[in-house]
């Protein structure tokens, strides 16, 4: 029996209360032995009672799957479904503790269908140790096993090369899979990548150093979780980083004191700094911090804090509260990594909950992008997501809410949804970036102009003018356009020729001097759409230069974006959808532009279409991509 | 450059406080399960600091057998006095006056009986939707493995294999008509952390927890201590006086206290980290047939 007496412990005889606490997770493929190597690792830090390995030592007997000996795995698998089945089916979260660190470690199962019990037992790690059996080499469960981390945000890995015994500690096998490994996962930007050569079952190189491995020579399991610098956060760490209090609760026990408590999920917070309240962008001056009935002059990230603030201040639950400086950013529409984690399918255009930090609000998917297959990393088209799927997602809130991009903030940019029936977690996810910006909100300086306008549409407005022929596709493409955009949630208008002259223009005809008037009057409309804070898309032949340039000097800089629509005029007549080329060919209308009146193709249109060369839908997406 | 960073207790702490802010803003009707022992003072303790300078907005909540020890009592009395909340307290009075107790029927009949039903009584009546429970990940394997936020069903029933997903520090509130939810905010903490954060913020606790000299007598290899005249002598058994002290509380007749000096919290660390059996060791109720917690789990024990 392996089990070494307590003359060899790694149990310190004092521990100090503020050591720091480090919690890392344990995943690989199904038998890598995770079990068997956190139950070693409690066993060696002397974190296992003589009445619990009493109790596993008659369990070994029953369920035990290593004959006569202690099988630690069994101290893990607590849950009795796990020990028939002889599988961990649930995270199980262990507790350790050296002279230098206490450790929390969530074991997490290997098998495919609970992929979303990695994911939350990675959510809170700060580090991998990722197993492989020696004798498999690095396989599709260990690959995404790897992705999951990545994704989840956890930048250290230590690959565990287990049951080395069963290989003969040869160095060439570890040597391979560790190369083999590193090759693989130089896409996942991990920040340190440790591979230890191991046998969790003999207890090699988890606290003492094997004598069976000697020409490993750097440190072994513990002496690597003792030392490693992990931080979670790309800048959340730093004192540059800014302040973000998420808004959890308030505190107002009587009229004289209203607090807003919350947990510090970046940076620091200090009596009499100017924050910006957000979404609202109000500005306050930190009047006092309290942790229960003491008051600090300054509280850190991690910290869960009272706040109050000099004068009136209007803060509610879900708020942000930011350094002045640099204020977070808040947006309806994002693009998101997705995990799905329930067996009914995320179906797009359906109402979730989604909760992100301490604001909960509607949420649907508008389009998955694409979805990731986990074992090769390639993207794939899907409709829908079932259960265990990682896609890339754009998803549309119900109202504006305060974000970072998850790589930057897990609690500002981490996020679960939550079916609005069954009322179980379905998805989580992670903000890459808002898909329209808002940032800086300042309301305090507000006017009713465009600006404020836009902000309230979470848009940018603009005139997008498509100037060509007549058949050329102008309408086609600005109505396909528009179809896009306001699936995105964007609030458009269409100024269409045909229909303007209708209206507005109908004491309007085709001569030169009227031609130049529908122009102006369509311009001018199409401005105050814009100054109304409205995505307008005009589309009209407008054949003159100097007509378009007209029209461009109404906007500010960047507002006014010519497309001109070009096709050759023998494809235009031979599509003739309205039969127009026809009726001037045979003399029935004049002034026809093309046939009769000139028209002047833009010397420096914003974006050039060919459409005989490209399809109306290839044409709609160029431009969405020229918005940005 | 690297800030002063939270480690340690200030972590726990301020994830425990969290908990306790997250639990209310969504709860009907929030209770606090206190059972006097020291996990339920620190669990206490971080409300009345989650709250501060308001009262904590929930009662407690104490589910008597009648069978606690004396100074268990007296210390309620005093905690609930200076809280300033509301103490309910619940016995199964059917079952009492029908004669369950710790002896006749077996120690798991008794606590099922007289804790899960009990409890199961007092949550229905009042309508409980959120309550706070001291359990911890580490005292127990099954334990290991629920959620902080955890979820029951109508009748109060956990199924461990449903469980919510629960990632980062982002719980799940919504509740069903009839559903309700456990709330654990000591999850991860250890043995080892609640003594030293009883020690740093100078937590009151039952002097139980401390040695001195008692009557106790020996059953099964632990000491059990005759706190008054109910406990019925077997033949050969003389009570002896022993200095004991306690690791876990519950009913007198089936807490197994160990012969120790320890005195002081300095002392009761150090027996701590030095213990060579688990804290549950002494409760009887875990160990009486293989994956008993679970099954009292499943059934709505804390």
């Amino acid at each position: 029996m392996a089990v070494k007496g307590p003359e060899e412990s790694t149990r310190p005889a004092t521990i100090d209360a503020d050591v720091s606490t480090l919690r890392f997770i344990t995943c690989g493929s199904v038998d890598d032995g995770k079990s068997t190597l956190i139950g070693r690792l409690l066993h060696e830090s002397k974190c296992i009672f003589d009445d619990q390995l009493q109790a596993i030592e008659t369990d070994s007997k029953q369920y035990g799957t290593q004959g006569e000996r202690i099988d630690f795995a069994l101290l893990v698998d607590g849950l009795q479904a796990e020990r028939e089945q002889g599988i961990t089916i649930d995270v199980a979260y262990r507790f350790f503790s050296t002279e230098k660190r206490k450790f929390i470690v969530a074991d997490t199962p290997g098998h495919e269908q609970y992929t979303r019990n990695m994911a939350t037992g990675a959510s809170t790690a700060e580090l991998a140790i990722l197993l492989v059996d020696a004798r498999k080499g690095v396989l599709t469960q260990t690959r995404r096993h790897s992705r999951i981390v990545a994704m989840m945000g956890i930048r250290h890995v230590v690959l565990a090369i287990n049951k080395m015994d069963m290989v003969g500690f040869d160095l060439a096998i570890f040597n391979a899979i560790e190369a083999e490994y590193r090759e693989f996962c130089s896409e996942l930007k991990f920040s340190s990548l440790l591979a230890i050569p191991l046998s969790a079952l003999e207890g090699d190189n988890i606290s003492q150093r094997s004598p069976n491995t000697l020409w490993y020579l750097g440190p072994t399991l513990i002496e690597c979780l003792n030392a490693i610098e992990v931080d979670t956060d790309d800048h959340a760490a730093t004192l540059d980083t800014p302040m973000r209090l998420p808004i959890q609760y308030i505190n107002r026990p009587h009229q004289d004191f209203r607090a807003a408590c919350g947990r510090i999920a970046a940076g620091e917070l200090k009596v009499g700094q100017r924050v910006s309240i957000l979404p609202s962008g109000v500005r306050a001056t930190v009047k006092e911090i309290f942790v229960g009935e003491r008051a600090f002059a300054m509280q850190s990230k991690g910290e869960s804090v009272a706040v109050t603030f000099a004068g009136d201040v209007d803060v509610s639950r879900g708020d942000v509260i930011a350094s002045a400086d640099f204020p977070a950013e808040a947006a309806d529409q994002f693009e998101a990594r997705l995990l799905w984690m329930a067996e009914r399918p995320m179906i797009p255009g359906r109402p979730y909950w989604l909760k992100l930090h301490c604001k909960e609000v509607t949420a649907t998917i508008t389009e998955i992008k694409y979805c990731v297959d986990v074992d090769t990393g390639t993207h794939l088209a899907s409709k829908t997501l079932a259960l265990n799927e990682i896609a890339m997602v754009n998803i549309s809130l119900s109202q504006p809410v305060v974000f970072e991009p998850y790589s930057r903030n897990r609690t500002l940019g981490g996020f679960i949804l939550i079916d609005k029936l069954t009322a179980e977690t379905v998805g989580a996810g992670m903000i890459e970036f808002a898909l329209r910006r808002a940032s800086n909100i300042q309301w305090q300086k507000l006017e009713i102009n465009r600006q404020a306008r836009e902000f309230i549409k979470q848009q940018t407005a603009s005139c997008i003018w498509f100037t060509g022929l007549s058949g050329a596709g102008k309408s086609t493409i600005a109505n396909l356009l528009e179809k896009r955009l306001h699936a995105d949630g964007r609030h458009t208008y269409i100024l269409d020729g045909d229909n303007v002259r209708h209206g507005l223009n109908r004491d309007l005809g085709f001569t030169e001097a009227d031609r130049v008037e529908n122009i102006r009057r369509v311009g001018e409309v199409a401005k105050l759409m814009v100054d109304a804070g409205l995505i307008v898309l005009v589309s009209f032949i407008s054949p003159y230069e100097s007509e378009r340039l007209l029209a461009r000097a109404l906007f500010a800089e960047g507002k006014f974006v010519e497309v001109y629509v070009d096709a050759p005029l023998e494809e235009c007549e031979k599509r003739d959808a309205k039969g127009l080329y026809a009726k001037a060919r045979r003399g029935e209308l004049k002034n026809f532009t093309g046939i009769d009146s000139e028209y002047q193709p833009p010397g420096a249109p914003d974006v050039h279409l060919f459409t005989s060369r490209m399809s109306a839908e290839a044409c709609a997406k160029h431009i969405l991509d020229w918005m940005g | 450059m690297n800030i002063s960073k939270v480690s340690g207790l200030r972590l726990l702490e301020a994830e425990s406080m969290e908990i306790f802010r997250e639990a209310v803003t969504t709860a009907r009707r929030p209770v606090l399960m206190y059972s006097i022992g020291k996990d339920s003072s620190v669990m206490l303790h971080l409300a009345k600091k989650a709250f501060f300078p308001a009262t904590p907005p929930f009662p407690l909540l104490h589910v008597d057998t009648t069978w606690k020890f004396r100074e268990m009592y007296a210390h309620r009395t005093r905690v609930a006095a200076e809280s300033g909340m509301e103490l309910i307290v619940h016995t199964n009075r059917a079952a009492l006056e029908a004669g369950v107790n710790p002896f006749s029927q077996g120690s798991s009949f008794y606590t099922d009986v007289m804790k899960t039903e009990a409890l199961k009584q007092v949550l229905d009546e009042r309508q409980f939707d959120v309550v706070f429970g001291g359990a911890r990940r580490d005292e127990e394997k099954s334990r290991a493995k629920e959620r902080i936020f955890s979820f029951r069903g109508v009748g109060h029933r956990w199924d461990p294999k449903v469980q919510r997903p629960e990632l980062w520090n982002l719980y799940n509130t919504h509740v069903k008509s009839g559903e309700s939810i456990r709330v654990f905010p000591l999850s991860n903490w250890t043995e080892l952390d609640v003594w030293q954060y009883i020690k740093q913020e100078d937590i009151p606790l039952v002097p139980l927890y401390f040695a001195k000299e008692r009557p106790v007598v020996e059953r099964n290899g632990g000491w059990i201590m005759v706190d008054d005249d109910r406990l019925p002598l077997l033949p050969g058994e003389k009570p002896q006086i022993r200095s004991v002290r306690f690791r876990t509380l519950g009913c007198y007749p089936l807490s197994g206290a160990f012969e120790s000096v320890a005195t002081t919290l300095d002392a009761v660390i150090a027996e701590t980290i030095t213990a060579q059996c688990s804290e549950r060791q002494g409760r009887r109720i875990d160990s009486d047939r293989p994956g008993s917690m679970e099954k009292k789990k499943q059934e709505g024990y804390f």
